[in-house]
Order: structure tokens, then C-alpha cells, then sequence
């Protein structure tokens, strides 16, 4: 019992931080029907500019965090203005396949800048807490607590402000919303600006957690976070926070009963299953086809 | 200039450039008119032309967005591994290699058809999805079975791939394709590109047309990663891996999608390009991406974007005389 709670809480940690990437990919989905591929190298800038304010500038934990964000959201919008604002009316693919250039771009320009995996020193002490034969370290709280809140307060955007209403009026009709006096191209900077900060973020939870950091670890966790959107349903929000968990938890617990070389398989081959029977996503709605 | 291209679309041309690429890719390597190198990259540029022109044939002309092509190189790359370095008897090897080439390819056109079910009922970004996670399956399957060397790679493959059989098997992908895509199911495979459900109230048979262009376009990556096996005589299953896919997506969307020329120019370019490039070092990687970008700025379409050279429309001649005024077009001629 201890165990599954031990794993449980494992679960958690790597499905907050699949939840926060997963965020960036189906936000930017939702108004602009576009998969934005270097969202995963996004995340890995953000654990690379997490070392270097550790290691260079010597911040603490508050500071990096803020640079992190800051510097993914700047690195995002910049990404969308210079490469996809061009490709708005062009097929779908040439978008995607600019997206796919941009990520190999950012990690190939990482790799030649630093060829060697990095270790990103310890921010906080880490402090054990033994509750009933379940251990708890403060950095999986931080996590699990710092994501929660993240992913609360990009509800209450999206929900409850005006800028919220707008990305919501754009994704619903993007040719009409503009007639309403909703600033597209400024409400689409800002969608960006919002994921790619939540990928920052998650870039620097990761490097905390797991502090071996590569030019190429922002591939495999970008993608995974990506299935998480399209399990949950690609463009809703609150998809992407469950898509994100079901991953991290079937990660976990596959590992936790199976040698771990077939994590990746049994996670996958599930998701295909789920796929078959609910080709949409779990609270995606199926769209119908018209001719 | 449109003498030349005039030339091109004569109906003789077309053997004559094959006989001509035959003669060549045997003296090649028989003379040594080029050096070894200049060979390598030639042999290269070959299996990404059959890669791109596969991955084209779903992507491209379908409409589908692939992207795990990887996987079924990996499984043909395997499929013939093991056999010409396990299986086949040690003195014959040489000769059998052409059937371990085209086990490779039903190997992996033994899982496009495993791909294509999921396609039925899903389409676009889920489509995706699956095929990822087909790619990511393979490469970890691969990693797990100790058989084939599991994580650490597959050593001990001969060199078996020259230059007339890397030929010969792009020429065989080119015509099969260009038959495929110009026949009935060719037709099919447009018509689901456009629009699916407007063609398959049209009477296109699209789960049968799925399977078809499933099959065929796995079997030749397989082929393709049964040659590249045998030209690099190690492989590993990280070879195989989603970068790899990403690489052949962007050999055929550089091209230009729905379009052969355009998958021989998109895969020569980029090979050639990343060889060209090479004093740069590490640095080369950096601007290849770079390069894409602004090339999709300009020119989303990629380079030929659904054009084709007359060469590979078959009877491209024969449907011109047949617009003579004087002649009536036949209501079965379609």
C-alpha cells in the first residue's frame, strides 16, 4: 500500500510537469490550429536557462524560476512572429513542418553551445519527510504545488479576464472575432507568451528533479507531453491537465511492475488503444465532416 | 529550355535515362570514375530519394501527416540484418541478398498494414499520434530484444549494398510509385486527400485505398532501411528514432509534397547540402533548420509543390493527342 502511494505521488510529479508542456502545445492549437513542434525545445531552453542563472549568475530558487519563464515566453513569442505569423494562410503542414525547423534549430544551436550533457546543481536543500513509511521530498511539494497553481491561474485567465474572452472568441471563429475588436495578432503573441512560459517552468521543475540536461532531452518529453494533449483532447485545456497525469501515471506504474526498458511500450500501446476508442481525445469533441 | 523539357517528355526518354543511370551506377564503382566518398554520398542520396518518394506517397498524395517512417525502416532494416548475418549460410550471402532486401520490405509492409487500421477511423493530428507511437513502440521493441543486439546495436552486417542495386531499387520505387498514383487507387488516394467523405460517396473504396498506399509506402522504406543496413553494417535501434522520421519529413516537404520530382530534388538537396556543408562542423546543423525556416517563409509550398515533370505522368503524350479537336473523348476513357 505504502508502495502504490509512494508511486502515486511519483505519478504526480511527472504527470504535473507532462501537464504543464501539454498546456503550451494545446493552447496554441486552440486559436491557431497549429501543432507547434518546437514546443518540447522550448521546454529544454528553459531548463538550459535555469543552469545558467544557477551556475553563472548564481541566483536562488524565486529568481531562476521568474528567468526561466520570462526568457521561454520571450523566446516563444519571438518564434511566433518572425516564423509563423508569415505561415497564418499557408497550408497547415508548411507550419508544421516550420515548427519541426525552429525545434531542430534550437537543439542543434543548444548542442553546439554546450556538446556535453550538463548537471544542474541542487536550488533548495532537499528535505525528506517520512509520513507513514511514504517518503516526501519538499522538491516533489514545490512540483506538484508549484504546477497546480500555474495551471489555476491560466484557468483564471483563460476563464475569467478579458484576454481570456478574446483567445476564447478567436478559437471559436477567427475570422469573425477581429470584426468584434479582438487584436489577433496580440492575443496570439500573449497565447504564446503564456505557453511557452508554462514550458519554462516545466523545463526548470524537470531540471530540478532530474538534473542530468541535454541539448536533445526537450524531443522525447515534448512529444509525450504532446500525446498527453491529444489523449485529453487537443485544444481543450482541461484535457491537457488530465492528458498529462493518465501519461505520468501510466509511466510510473508500468515501471513500477514491469522492467523499465518497456515503459515507453505498454504507455504507448495503450494510448493507441485509447486512441482506437476514442479517436478524439477524453474530452475532446468529435468534429463533423462536412462536404 | 522548353526544347529540353520537350525532349523529356518524349516517350523513349525515360528508358534511356534509366539505361543510362544503369551503365553509369556499374562503372562507377567498376572504374572508379568518382572516389569512394563521392560514391557513399551517391548511394546516400539513392535511399533518401526512396525514403522521401515513400513517405510522399502517405503524406503527400493522401493528405495523411505521417510522422514514424523511421519505424518501418527499422523493421526492414532488421528483417534483413538478421538474415543475411544469421540466417543465410555465410558462402551464399552475396547471392541471397536481394531476398533478404525484399523480406525487409514485407516486413515493414506487414506493419503499414498494422498503421492503416487505426487510419480508417482516424485522421490529421490523431493519425499523427498513432504513427508516433508506432515509431517510439518499434525503437523500444528493438532496444528489448537482445536477439539483434538490443539497446547496444546490431554489429557484424556485411557491405553488401552497391551502387547498381541502390539504383535499381530507386528506379523500381519511382515507376511503382508513379504507376500506384496515376491508377485507379491513385485516384482514390487524391480523391481522400480532398475531400474522404465526398470520395467515398463517390464510390472510392477508402479503407481499401488506405491499405494500399499503407503498404506500399512502408514496404519501400523497409527496402530502404535494408539497403542503409548494409551500407553502414551497424545498426542500432536509435537510428530509427522519431529525429530520423523528422528527417524525411523535411526531405519532402523541402520538395514540395504531391509531387515525384519534387521527393528526387527535395532528398538530392538535402543529402548533398549536409555534405557540402560539412567543414562547417557542428554548426551545419544549426543552419540546415535555418534554411527550412526561410524556406517555408517564401515558399510554403516547398520547391515543387504539386507540380511534376512530364517524365513521371504516364502517357503524358498519349493524353495529349488525345485533346485533338478532331477526336472525341470516349465517356470510359477516365
Amino acid at each position: 500500500m505504502t508502495y502504490l502511494i509512494q508511486q502515486i505521488l511519483n505519478a504526480l510529479q511527472l504527470g504535473s510537469i507532462y501537464a504543464l508542456i501539454a498546456l503550451g502545445y494545446t493552447m496554441v492549437y486552440g486559436i491557431l490550429r497549429m501543432i507547434n513542434f518546437a514546443h518540447g525545445d522550448f521546454f529544454m531552453v528553459g531548463a538550459f536557462l535555469c543552469l545558467i542563472s544557477v551556475t553563472v549568475l548564481g541566483l536562488p530558487f524565486i529568481p531562476t524560476l521568474i528567468i526561466a519563464m520570462i526568457g521561454v515566453a520571450a523566446l516563444g513569442v519571438a518564434t511566433e512572429r518572425i516564423a509563423y505569423k508569415p505561415l497564418r494562410q499557408a497550408p497547415r503542414v508548411s507550419a508544421i513542418i516550420t515548427a519541426l525547423g525552429v525545434g531542430i534549430f534550437l537543439e542543434n544551436f543548444t548542442l553546439a553551445l554546450s556538446p556535453y550533457p550538463k548537471h544542474v546543481p541542487p536550488l533548495i536543500e532537499t528535505v525528506n519527510w517520512t509520513l507513514g513509511g511514504v517518503t516526501v521530498s519538499n522538491l516533489q511539494v514545490i512540483i506538484i504545488v508549484l504546477s497546480l497553481a500555474l495551471m489555476a491561474v491560466l484557468h483564471y485567465i483563460v476563464q475569467h479576464t478579458r484576454t481570456g474572452i478574446a483567445m476564447r472568441a478567436i478559437s471559436f471563429d477567427m475570422g469573425t472575432a477581429p470584426l468584434m475588436g479582438v487584436p489577433v495578432n496580440s492575443i496570439i503573441s500573449v497565447t504564446f507568451a503564456l505557453g511557452s512560459c508554462l514550458g519554462g517552468a516545466a523545463g526548470m521543475l524537470y531540471a530540478m528533479a532530474y538534473p542530468i540536461i541535454d541539448p536533445y532531452m526537450g524531443i522525447m518529453i515534448g512529444w509525450k507531453a504532446f500525446i498527453s494533449a491529444v489523449v485529453g483532447g487537443i485544444g481543450n485545456i482541461r484535457g491537457a491537465v488530465l492528458g498529462g497525469f493518465i501519461l505520468g501515471g501510466t509511466e510510473i506504474l508500468v515501471a513500477a511492475f514491469l522492467p523499465s526498458t518497456y515503459r515507453d511500450v505498454v504507455a504507448f500501446t495503450i494510448l493507441l488503444v485509447l486512441l482506437i476508442f476514442r479517436p478524439y481525445g477524453i474530452l475532446g469533441k468529435p468534429t463533423a465532416g462536412k462536404v | 529550355m522548353s526544347s529540353i523539357l520537350s525532349a523529356l517528355s518524349s516517350r523513349a526518354t525515360a528508358p534511356a535515362l534509366v539505361a543510362m543511370g544503369f551503365l553509369l551506377s556499374f562503372a562507377i564503382p567498376e572504374y572508379g570514375l568518382l572516389d569512394l566518398y563521392v560514391q557513399l554520398v551517391l548511394i546516400y542520396v539513392c535511399i533518401n530519394i526512396i525514403l522521401s518518394l515513400s513517405l510522399n506517397l502517405v503524406n503527400g498524395y493522401m493528405g495523411e501527416f505521417s510522422v514514424g517512417h523511421a519505424g518501418f525502416m527499422a523493421a526492414g532494416a532488421y528483417m534483413s540484418a538478421t538474415l543475411t548475418a544469421k540466417i543465410f549460410p555465410p558462402d551464399q550471402v552475396a547471392l541471397l541478398f536481394p531476398v533478404a532486401i525484399i523480406a525487409g520490405g514485407i516486413a515493414a509492409a506487414i506493419l503499414g498494414l498494422v498503421v492503416a487500421i487505426p487510419s480508417f477511423k482516424t485522421r490529421g493530428d490523431y493519425l499523427a499520434i498513432v504513427t508516433l507511437a508506432f515509431n517510439m513502440i518499434i525503437k523500444a521493441v528493438f532496444d528489448n530484444i537482445d536477439y539483434v543486439g538490443g539497446a547496444r546495436g546490431f554489429i557484424g552486417i556485411d557491405r553488401l549494398t552497391t551502387l547498381p542495386m541502390t539504383f535499381f531499387w530507386t528506379v523500381m520505387s519511382i515507376w511503382v510509385m508513379r504507376n500506384f498514383i496515376y491508377s485507379k487507387y491513385g485516384r482514390g488516394m487524391l480523391a481522400i486527400r480532398e475531400e474522404e467523405i465526398a470520395g467515398e460517396m463517390m464510390t472510392v473504396d477508402t479503407r481499401r485505398v488506405k491499405v494500399l498506399a499503407f503498404v506500399i509506402s512502408s514496404f519501400f522504406a523497409g527496402i530502404a532501411g535494408a539497403l542503409l543496413a548494409h551500407m553502414l553494417q551497424f545498426i542500432n535501434p536509435r537510428m530509427f528514432d522519431i529525429i530520423k522520421s523528422t528527417d524525411i519529413l523535411i526531405m519532402v516537404y523541402l520538395g514540395g509534397t504531391g509531387s515525384i520530382i519534387g521527393s528526387i530534388l527535395g532528398a538530392t538537396i538535402y543529402t548533398v547540402l549536409l555534405e557540402v556543408l560539412r567543414p562547417l562542423e557542428m554548426w551545419r546543423m544549426v543552419l540546415m533548420p535555418l534554411l527550412l525556416v526561410v524556406l517555408m517563409i517564401y515558399r510554403p509550398q516547398g520547391i515543387m509543390g504539386m507540380r511534376e515533370l512530364k517524365l513521371f505522368i504516364p502517357g503524358y503524350d498519349r493524353v495529349f493527342m488525345r485533346r485533338k479537336p478532331d477526336e472525341k473523348e470516349k465517356p470510359d476513357a477516365a
